[in-house]
Parts: structure tokens; C-alpha cells; sequence
């Protein structure tokens, strides 16, 4: 069979014009779906960027609470009946909001604010410059050093300001895993600060974090804050609520699925087309392939073969120059947010594959109708 | 006898407006023998050729070949069959224009599973038989009209087939050019293990016929006449 592939290949080769344009096209399709999916999981990587960075393993919010951006505030017995909960090795509150900051020039600044507990500064940034008990000083802030750090001045220790109307200093300079996807800038203080600074709500505790002493307690401790009327997820389980907020309750997962299938179908046309065209240029070939005495298995295997090379050329093309658009992106533009992951790599292997197939089909189809007979004829 | 047709017939389409392309057609080729197969257009030429083939099934009749009944084989064994047995020569070459010279004459032994490399120095061997060496790395489409029928005589003959097919041989081809190579594959490649069949209506080249069949109206008109 290996003879019949490599007749198979140099016939393709052999029509360069076709060739190229079978793997330009194929290419092209899947840059495309590469660069729609790799946006995709970019921004929903981002938007849990909080519940990443803060690392705890169970979260406490408000039933309507859908993602980390949307907290609604609970009161203080919360936390008190939570820390009571069989299981719970404890329980810190959390506060995140945001905050208008006033720059040294006067213009103003949208940033995040994160409150952390007092006592314990449960789901603290790395830092990269300053001291952690800094932190308790007049009014310090550790700002985070990602990709929005330069839309507050790029303030250095000792860097003073204004957040809604209370003074700040920032007393470090910090680092996270995952940026923030809305393009601010983020601040850590204390819970305390925090509070009696940012908000005007009567309630003020966005989250609870919850250390369960052992994997096993999760579902008590999730059965009982039902029982108080608030709901307590796992990390995984409210980074799947955010990701499913964004898929389907936004139009962007909508959006992104309906370009990716136009890629989809783009690249489907181009490479059936191309690979018709192939095959009806050299059909009376294959028909003397045929009359020749080749098996009507051995014609498909070419066909097949020669669908499988183009796919894979093309695929490895388009996911290269994706990767190189979206490392471009990235090195340009602080918040592109565009991920390639296993998932969409593997998503557009698949969609490659199928275009493969098709197209081999479509050619297969019209190579196994073939008479031999016609080419005993002028 | 290598090969014996005995009262085959070929109809296309149901009655009553059935055509007969074949009616009752029989006769038997030889070893060393070279049969024309000769009559006007429409006459069956064609239609016989595919069917002793194994290409076209007959409604009635049979081809036995080597001793072996063609149309009692299953699809694959009749592609075996051609590609074992049989070798052709197309009226229209049917060279791959993308191949060179050398790779459309190794196809045949491709098909057989030879390996490249092997396939490609038989296929130079076979190219110097037919006086084409040094053509051996260009396109079909960069030879003349003789060239091409060469190159696709060398493709047929290259994996030793027991008869050898040419359907029109001269159609594409000067008068000149087209004796000459008929006169080539009569003196090179006609031998005592194989017989040659040439569906033909050029009378130009009836000389090098070893005996000639008449068809009309897909009849054998007139019983084989020994020309050579």
C-alpha cells in the first residue's frame, strides 16, 4: 500500500496550484476557528481570574451570584453561623469591589478593589516589592504589576492617591496568576479598609472563603449554607458557573460559535471545492488507474490519503499562525485576552478532520462511480 | 490458446428499444500472435475490447483467459486479473502529466506492490526498450505525440503482461509515426509468451497484423484472415 500512497502524494504535489490552494484554504479555516475559540477561552480564563488568584477552596455567595464581577453583599451572621458548620476549618469574609481612583494628573481610574481578611490575608497576591504587614499601615494598598498596572501611573511603594475620596498609599507591589478581563487595574487592602472605605450598601461581605478541613466535608458544608438560604460552591464549580454565565448568558459564547462555524464552513468549501476539482481534473486517470487493474480500496486509501496530508499541512499552518497573531496580540496589547488550550487545539483537529473526510468524500464518491470503460473511449 | 471469446453479447438497454452492441462474437488468440481487431465506428470494437478486458460484463458468453473464465471472478479478482495479465495502451495514453516519464511507467508495478526504488529501475529498463532513456525525468506533456505512445507502451508491457491491449494505436499519431511504432511493438515486444491485441480502423497498418478480425454491427463480419 505504501507504493499506492506515494503515487498518491507526488499526484498531489504534482498539481501545485491545487495543492497550495487545498492548504492555504485549510490553513486559513483554521486560523480562523483557532483564533475564535483561543479568544473564547481567553476571556473566560480571564473573567475567573479572581476566583483563581484568590485560591480558596470553597466560595459562599448569594444564590444570584453568577460570577466573581457580580457579588452581592451578604450579612456579617453569615459568616458567623458558616464558621460553625461541621467541617469548616474556617472561614474568612472577602470584599471585592471596585474603587474610582483620582491620579496625580486628576483624571480618574476605574480599578478593582480586593478586601482581605484582617487577621489571616487569606487569597494574597504574590509580592514582588514591599512587606506584607505593610499592609496594616494608614491606608495601604498592594497594587497588582499586570497589564493594567500602567493605567494607574505605574505608582511605585510609596505612590499616594485618592479612592473615592479616602487617601491611599501603596505599600506593595504585587504579581497574580491570571489578569483581570475588564481592563482595570487591581488593588488588595484589608477586609476593614476595604469596607469602610469602598462601598454604600448596607451589607458588604461579598464572599465567604471556606477552608474545609478535608475534601469529604465540602458536601456538608454545601448542604448546610443551602439550608441558610446562600449557596457554597468549590473553585471548579463556580470557575464552571462563571464560564457557563459567559457562554450562555452573554451573546459572546453565541458569537464566538456562530464565527467559528463560519470558519468552519469556509474552510469546508475551499478544501471540497479544491479537492473536486482534483479529482474531476484527474478522473480519467484514476478511470485508467482502474482499467489498469488498481483496486477500487486502493483509489479511495489515495484519496483519502491525499485529504489527510493537505488537512494536516493546513491545520498545522493555521495553528502555527495563530500562535504567532496571538503572541503578536499579547506582546502588543496588555489585555488580549486569547488562550490556546488543549481543548481548542484538539477542537480544531476535530473540525479538520471532518473537513477531511468530507472532502475526501466527495471526491471518493465520484472516483468509485467511475466506468473504466470510458477510457477506452476518445 | 491464451485467449478464447466463445459467443459473447453485450446489449445496453431494455426492450424494446435494446441495442446490441455484441451478437454471438467468438474467436481465440494465440500465443506470438498479433489479432486486429478492425471495422468501422460503432461497429463493437470498443465494446469487445472492454469486455475481453474484464471491464465490461457480457450479458451472454464467455472469455476464458490462460484458462481461466474472467467473468466468473469476483470485482477484485478481476482487477488482479488486469493488472497480472493484461497490459493497455489507451488511445488517449492517459499519462499522468504530473509524473515524469519514468514514475507513469512504474505505475503498473506500484499497483503490484513493487517497491519505488525497484519499480523505478525496471521502469528505466523498460524506457530503453522503447528507445526513451533519456526522456526518463521529464513530464508527459513535454514529449511528442510518438514519445507519449512509447512512454504508454513502456507502462503497459513494464510488469510482463500475458496480452497486450492497444486500443487505436495510431489515432493520435502522423502516419509515419504511427507504422513505425506499431512496426516497434510487432519486432520488440510481441514474443512467444504473449499475444497482442490492436482495436484499429487505419488499414495503413494491417501489414503488421499476424490475423485480422472484421466487425459490423457487432458481429464478426468476416472469419479471422491470416495477414502475416
Amino acid at each position: 500500500m505504501s507504493g499506492v500512497l506515494s503515487l498518491a502524494l507526488k499526484l498531489l504535489l504534482g498539481d501545485r496550484g491545487k495543492f497550495y490552494t487545498l492548504v492555504i484554504g485549510i490553513t486559513f479555516a483554521v486560523f480562523l476557528m483557532m483564533l475564535m475559540t483561543s479568544m473564547f477561552f481567553g476571556i473566560i480564563q480571564h473573567s475567573a481570574a479572581n476566583i483563581i488568584n484568590i485560591g480558596a477552596e470553597v466560595w459562599v455567595m448569594d444564590p444570584n451570584v453568577q460570577t466573581p464581577q457580580n457579588s452581592i453583599p451578604m450579612p456579617n451572621y453569615v459568616l458567623d453561623v458558616v464558621r460553625s458548620i461541621p467541617g469548616v476549618d474556617y472561614a474568612v469574609p472577602l470584599y471585592l469591589g471596585g474603587g474610582l481612583v483620582r491620579l496625580e494628573n486628576g483624571n480618574y481610574q476605574g480599578a478593582t478593589v480586593v478586601g482581605l481578611d484582617d487577621a489571616t490575608l487569606f487569597g494574597r497576591p504574590t509580592l514582588a516589592e514591599g512587606r506584607l504587614s505593610d499592609i496594616y499601615r494608614n491606608n495601604a494598598f498592594f497594587v497588582v504589576r499586570d497589564a493594567n498596572y500602567a493605567k494607574l501611573g505605574s505608582p511605585r511603594l510609596g505612590t499616594t492617591f485618592e479612592i473615592n475620596d479616602h487617601r491611599g498609599v501603596i505599600a506593595g507591589i504585587a504579581s497574580v496568576a491570571v489578569g483581570s478581563l475588564f481592563g482595570l487595574p487591581t488593588l488588595y487592602t484589608t477586609y476593614e479598609r476595604a469596607t469602610q472605605d469602598l462601598p454604600s450598601t448596607r451589607y458588604v461581605m461579598s464572599f465567604i472563603l471556606v477552608q474545609p478541613k478535608s475534601p469529604a466535608a465540602v458536601a456538608g458544608i454545601q448542604r448546610a449554607v443551602q439550608a441558610l438560604g446562600y449557596r457554597a460552591l468549590t473553585a471548579a464549580q463556580f470557575t464552571t458557573r462563571n464560564d457557563r454565565f459567559y457562554e450562555f448568558q452573554t451573546a459572546m459564547g453565541m458569537n464566538i460559535l456562530i464565527m467559528t462555524l463560519i470558519s468552519f464552513v469556509v474552510g469546508l468549501s475551499i478544501a471540497g471545492e479544491t479537492f473536486y476539482m482534483f479529482v474531476l481534473d484527474n478522473l480519467e486517470r484514476f478511470g485508467a488507474l482502474k482499467a489498469i487493474g488498481a483496486r477500487s480500496s486502493e483509489l479511495v486509501a489515495m484519496i483519502f490519503y491525499q485529504s489527510l496530508v493537505v488537512s494536516f499541512l493546513g491545520f498545522g499552518f493555521g495553528v502555527l499562525l495563530a500562535s504567532g497573531l496571538i503572541a503578536f496580540g499579547k506582546w502588543r496589547i496588555p489585555n488580549y485576552a486569547a488562550v490556546i488550550t488543549y481543548q481548542n487545539l484538539a477542537m480544531a483537529l476535530v473540525m479538520v478532520l471532518i473537513i477531511s473526510v468530507v472532502s475526501a468524500y466527495i471526491g471518493i464518491r465520484r472516483i468509485l462511480r467511475i466506468d473504466p470503460f470510458v477510457v477506452f473511449r476518445s | 490458446m491464451i485467449l478464447t471469446v466463445d459467443r459473447v453479447t453485450k446489449w445496453f438497454g431494455e426492450e424494446p428499444s435494446r441495442t446490441y452492441a455484441l451478437r454471438d462474437v467468438s474467436f481465440a488468440v494465440d500465443h506470438e500472435e498479433m489479432l486486429y481487431i478492425v471495422g468501422p465506428s460503432g461497429s463493437g470494437k470498443t465494446t469487445l475490447l472492454s469486455v475481453i478486458s474484464g471491464i465490461l460484463r457480457p450479458n451472454d458468453g464467455t472469455v476464458t483467459v490462460e484458462g481461466k473464465d474472467i467473468w466468473n471472478l469476483s470485482v477484485d479478482a478481476l482487477a488482479d486479473f488486469r493488472l497480472h495479465t493484461l497490459g493497455f495502451v489507451f488511445q488517449d495514453y492517459h499519462l499522468f502529466p504530473r509524473l515524469t516519464t519514468i514514475e507513469n511507467v512504474a505505475v503498473p508495478l506500484v499497483l503490484r506492490h513493487v517497491r519505488w526504488r525497484e519499480a523505478l529501475r525496471k521502469a528505466r529498463e523498460v524506457l530503453e526498450v522503447v528507445g526513451l532513456p533519456e526522456k526518463a525525468d521529464l513530464p508527459p506533456p513535454r514529449l511528442s505525440g510518438g514519445e507519449q505512445q512509447r512512454v504508454a507502451i513502456a507502462r503497459a508491457i513494464v510488469a510482463e503482461p500475458d496480452v497486450l491491449v492497444l486500443d487505436e494505436p495510431t489515432a493520435s499519431l502522423d502516419g509515419d509515426t504511427g507504422k513505425r511504432i506499431v512496426g516497434f511493438v510487432k519486432d520488440r515486444i510481441l514474443n512467444a509468451h504473449r499475444a497482442i491485441i490492436v482495436v484499429t480502423h487505419d488499414d495503413r497498418i494491417y501489414e503488421y497484423a499476424s490475423r485480422i478480425i472484421h466487425m459490423e454491427d457487432g458481429r464478426i463480419v468476416a472469419p479471422a484472415e491470416a495477414v502475416a
